[in-house]
C-alpha cells in the first residue's frame, strides 16, 4: 500500500532535518551538517511493513515554488494522501510564507481533495517557554483563516524535544487502516494482564501507533511520556548501533513501578508498565509472548 | 566528617573549558549549551561531589592563567590536579610552560600530586580521524617533558595525558580515572569485581556513580571503550524512564509506607536541596534493569547502594541463571557497605 506525502514549506524551515529524525535515526544535532534540498527529493519509507510512504521532500527556495505551481502543479499536487506543510516560527518574512501555504492548499483542493492536511509550526525552541502557547494559538489563528476552509490540524514542533514525535505518531496513525481494532485488542491486553499502560510503537521509526491505559486518573503520568519513550529508545539504539549490535529489548524498575520494552511484532514493539508489586517478571514477560502471538496472528503482516 | 575530602583541582589557560567539563560531568548541562550559558570563571568556584559514599570530593574550577601557586596551601593533602587545555589552540608553547610551572609550584608543596593533562576539544574538523589526535597527544606530551628537563626535581612527577571533548565519552572515562584515583578502597573493590565477574562468567563489570556516571572501579580486563559507552548511556535509560513512571509525583497514599521506610534508609543524612533529592528518588534501592541486545550481550544493572550501580556485560547464556547472577551481586553489594562502613559513617 503506498501513500504520497508531500511534505512543503519554506527553504530553512527544517523539513528535511524532521524528516531525517523521524525516518532515518538522525541525532537532531546531526541535522545541522544537511544540505539544502533541491527540487524534490523523493523517498519510499516502509512503515509498519507493508504500509510504504513515499515522502516527496519538496525544496522551499521560491524559484522551486514557481515550477511547483505551474510547471509541475499535477505531477506534484495528484494523489496526495497526506500534505505535511512546516511553519518556520522565526520567519523574517511571514506574509511570503502565507502565499504560498494558500497556493498550496488551492493547488491541492484541485488535486488532491481528499487529502488530509497538517500544519507544523517548528522551531518552537526559539520561542521562550512561557511565550509558547500564546504565540502558537496566535500562528494558528492566522493559519486556519488562510486555509480555504479545508480542514487542517497544528502541531508546535521543535527537533529538540518530544513535540515533533508526538506530531509525527498522530500524523502516521492516521494511515493505519485497522487501527481501531488493533486499540481495541490492546485495550484487552492492557486489562488481562493488569498493566497500568501497554503502548505499542513501530518498529523502525518508534513513533507511538497505539496506547491504552487504566486506572490513568491514580497516576499523574507526563503526557509526553510516549514520545520522550521513542526518544529514549532511539539513542540508545544509536549508542548500540557504535558496537555492531541491536536493541532487543529491555526492563527496568524500581520500587514502584516496572517497564518492559519489548520487540513484539515483526513490526512493532511493545511497552508495557506495571507498578502493582504483586504481579511477577515472569508473569509479565508470558502475558507478553502470548499477546504476541495473537498480535501476528491478527494482524496481519506483508 | 572526619577527614577533609580530596581534592580535584581544575587548572588550564582560559577558554580552555574547565567550567565546561565541570558543568557537563556534575550539573548535567548539555555540551552545546556549554557554547553560550557560560561566561568566564573570576575567582575559584568549589563544588562538593558526594553523592554518594564511595568516592566524594571537593572540585574546584580555578579561573583561567591562574597564578598564585607559589607555596600554596591549596596542593596538600590527597588531591591531584587537572590541566585543561584546548588541542584547537595551537602553538602550545604557553600553555605547556604555564603547565610546567604549576607542576613545578605544586610539587614543592605537594610532592605526591597526581598531575593530569586533559588534552580538550579533540573534536570538530580538525580531530576527525583518531590519528590526528594521537599526533597531537604524542606532540604535547613530549613539548611537556622537554620543558620539564629543565626545571629540577621534576624526574618522578608522573604526568598523564587524556584526549578529551565533551561532545562524547571520552570526558567521563577520563574523569572516572583521575577520580579513581582518589577513592581509598580502589584495589578492595576491584578484587571484588574480579571475583564478580569471574563467579559469573561476566565479560566485564563497572561500578558506577550514577549521578556524575563517572565509574568509580572496574573488573581488571581491560576496558573496551564502546561497552563502557553502552553501559553509561544505560544509565541515562535507566534514570530517564524511571523519571517517567517511577518518579514520586506520581506516588499516591498507598505508596506511602515505601517512601517512609526509604527515608529512615537514608536517615541522618545532611540536607539537600529538594530538587536534587527529587530526581536522585528515581533510582532507588530497588532499582535494577537489563538490556537485551542481538548479540547475544545482556546489560545488566542494579542498585549497590545510595547513587551506587553495578552494570555488567554479560552474555545471555550466564544471565540464565539470573538467581544466581542476584545472589552472588547481593553479595557483592554487602562487602561494598561493610567496606564502607569500616571506612567511617560519614
Amino acid at each position: 500500500m503506498k501513500k504520497k506525502v508531500l511534505l512543503m514549506g519554506k527553504a530553512h524551515s527544517g523539513k528535511t532535518s524532521m524528516r531525517s529524525i523521524i525516518f532515518a535515526n538522525y541525532l537532531a544535532r546531526d541535522t545541522m551538517r544537511l544540505s539544502p534540498t533541491l527540487d524534490v527529493e523523493h523517498h519510499h519509507v516502509r512503515f509498519l511493513g507493508n504500509l510504504v510512504l513515499n515522502l516527496w521532500d519538496c525544496g522551499g527556495q521560491d524559484a522551486f515554488y514557481e515550477s511547483y505551481f505551474e510547471r509541475d502543479r499535477e505531477t506534484i499536487f495528484r494523489s496526495v494522501e497526506l500534505l505535511i506543510y512546516v511553519f518556520d516560527i522565526e520567519s523574517d518574512n511571514p506574509e511570503k510564507d502565507f502565499d504560498h501555504f494558500s497556493g498550496v492548499l488551492e493547488a491541492i483542493e484541485e488535486n488532491s481533495p481528499d487529502a488530509r492536511i497538517f500544519v507544523l509550526v517548528h522551531k518552537m525552541d526559539l520561542v521562550h517557554e512561557d511565550e509558547r502557547d500564546v504565540i502558537f494559538e496566535d500562528r494558528q489563528r492566522i493559519i486556519q483563516a488562510h486555509s480555504r476552509g479545508l480542514s487542517l490540524q497544528c502541531f508546535a514542533t521543535s527537533i529538540w524535544d518530544e513535540t515533533l514525535y508526538k506530531a509525527w505518531s498522530e500524523i502516521v496513525t492516521n494511515l493505519i487502516p485497522n487501527i481501531q481494532l488493533l486499540k481495541t485488542h490492546l485495550d484487552d491486553f492492557c486489562r488481562i494482564s493488569d498493566a497500568d499502560e501497554v503502548v505499542l510503537f513501530e518498529r523502525a521509526t518508534f513513533l507511538v501507533i497505539a496506547h491504552t491505559s487504566q486506572n490513568a486518573a491514580q497516576h499523574n503520568f507526563d503526557a509526553h511520556r510516549f514520545e520522550k519513550i521513542s526518544n529514549i529508545v532511539k539513542q540508545f539504539k544509536l549508542s548500540c548501533g557504535k558496537t555492531q549490535a541491536g536493541f532487543q529489548g529491555m526492563e527496568v524498575k524500581n520500587s514502584l513501578f516496572s517497564a518492559f520494552i519489548d520487540a513484539f511484532t515483526e513490526n512493532t514493539y511493545i511497552m508495557v508498565i506495571v507498578s502493582d508489586p504483586q504481579i511477577e517478571t515472569a508473569a509479565t514477560l508470558i502475558n507478553i509472548k502470548n499477546a504476541r502471538e495473537h498480535f501476528e496472528k491478527n494482524f496481519a503482516r506483508s | 566528617m572526619s577527614s577533609p575530602l580530596p581534592k580535584v583541582l581544575l587548572f588550564g589557560p582560559r577558554r580552555s573549558g574547565k567550567s565546561s567539563i565541570k558543568q557537563v560531568l556534575f550539573s548535567k548541562m548539555s555540551p552545546h549549551e556549554t557554547l553560550f550559558r557560560l561566561e568566564s570563571t573570576p575567582t575559584p568556584q568549589h563544588l562538593i561531589v558526594d553523592t554518594n559514599r564511595l568516592s566524594q570530593f571537593e572540585l574546584i574550577d580555578f579561573p583561567g592563567d591562574w597564578d598564585e601557586a607559589s607555596n600554596n596551601p591549596i596542593f596538600l593533602g590527597l588531591s591531584c590536579f587537572v590541566f585543561v587545555l584546548d588541542a584547537q589552540d595551537e602553538p602550545y608553547d604557553l600553555v605547556l610552560s604555564y603547565l610546567t610551572n604549576l607542576i613545578s609550584k605544586a610539587t614543592k608543596v605537594n610532592p605526591r600530586i597526581h598531575v593530569h593533562v586533559f588534552i580538550n576539544k579533540v573534536d570538530g574538523e580538525l580531530f576527525l580521524s583518531e590519528e590526528a589526535k594521537y599526533d597531537c597527544r604524542r606532540d604535547i606530551v613530549s613539548l611537556v617533558q622537554e620543558e620539564m628537563e629543565t626545571f629540577q626535581g621534576l624526574d618522578n612527577v608522573n604526568v598523564e595525558y587524556y584526549l578529551t571533548s565533551i561532545y562524547d565519552h571520552s570526558v567521563y572515562e577520563s574523569f572516572s580515572k583521575v577520580v579513581q584515583k582518589l577513592v581509598p578502597a580502589l584495589n578492595t573493590i576491584e578484587s571484588l569485581l574480579n571475583v564478580l565477574v569471574e563467579r559469573n562468567g561476566m565479560e566485564k563489570a563497572f561500578l558506577f556513580d550514577v549521578a556524575s556516571k563517572l565509574y568509580i572501579s572496574t573488573d581488571s580486563n581491560p576496558v573496551d571503550a564502546a561497552g563502557y559507552e553502552l553501559c553509561s548511556d544505560m544509565i541515562d535509560v535507566v534514570l530517564d524512564v524511571s523519571g517517567i513512571y517511577g518518579g514520586r509525583h506520581n506516588s499516591d497514599s498507598n505508596r506511602e509506607i515505601d517512601d517512609g521506610s526509604k527515608g529512615e534508609g537514608e536517615g541522618g543524612e545532611q540536607d539537600k536541596s529538594v530538587t536534587e533529592e527529587e530526581k536522585n528518588g528515581y533510582y532507588d534501592s530497588e532499582s535494577c534493569a537489563a538490556i537485551h541486545l542481538s548479540n547475544g550481550i545482556v546489560l545488566y544493572l542494579k542498585e549497590v547502594e545510595s547513587m551506587l550501580a553495578l552494570v555488567c556485560l554479560t552474555r545471555e547464556e550466564s544471565f540464565g541463571r539470573r538467581g544466581l547472577v542476584d545472589y552472588n551481586i547481593g553479595v557483592f553489594k554487602e562487602a561494598i557497605k561493610k567496606m564502607i562502613e569500616v571506612a567511617g559513617p560519614k
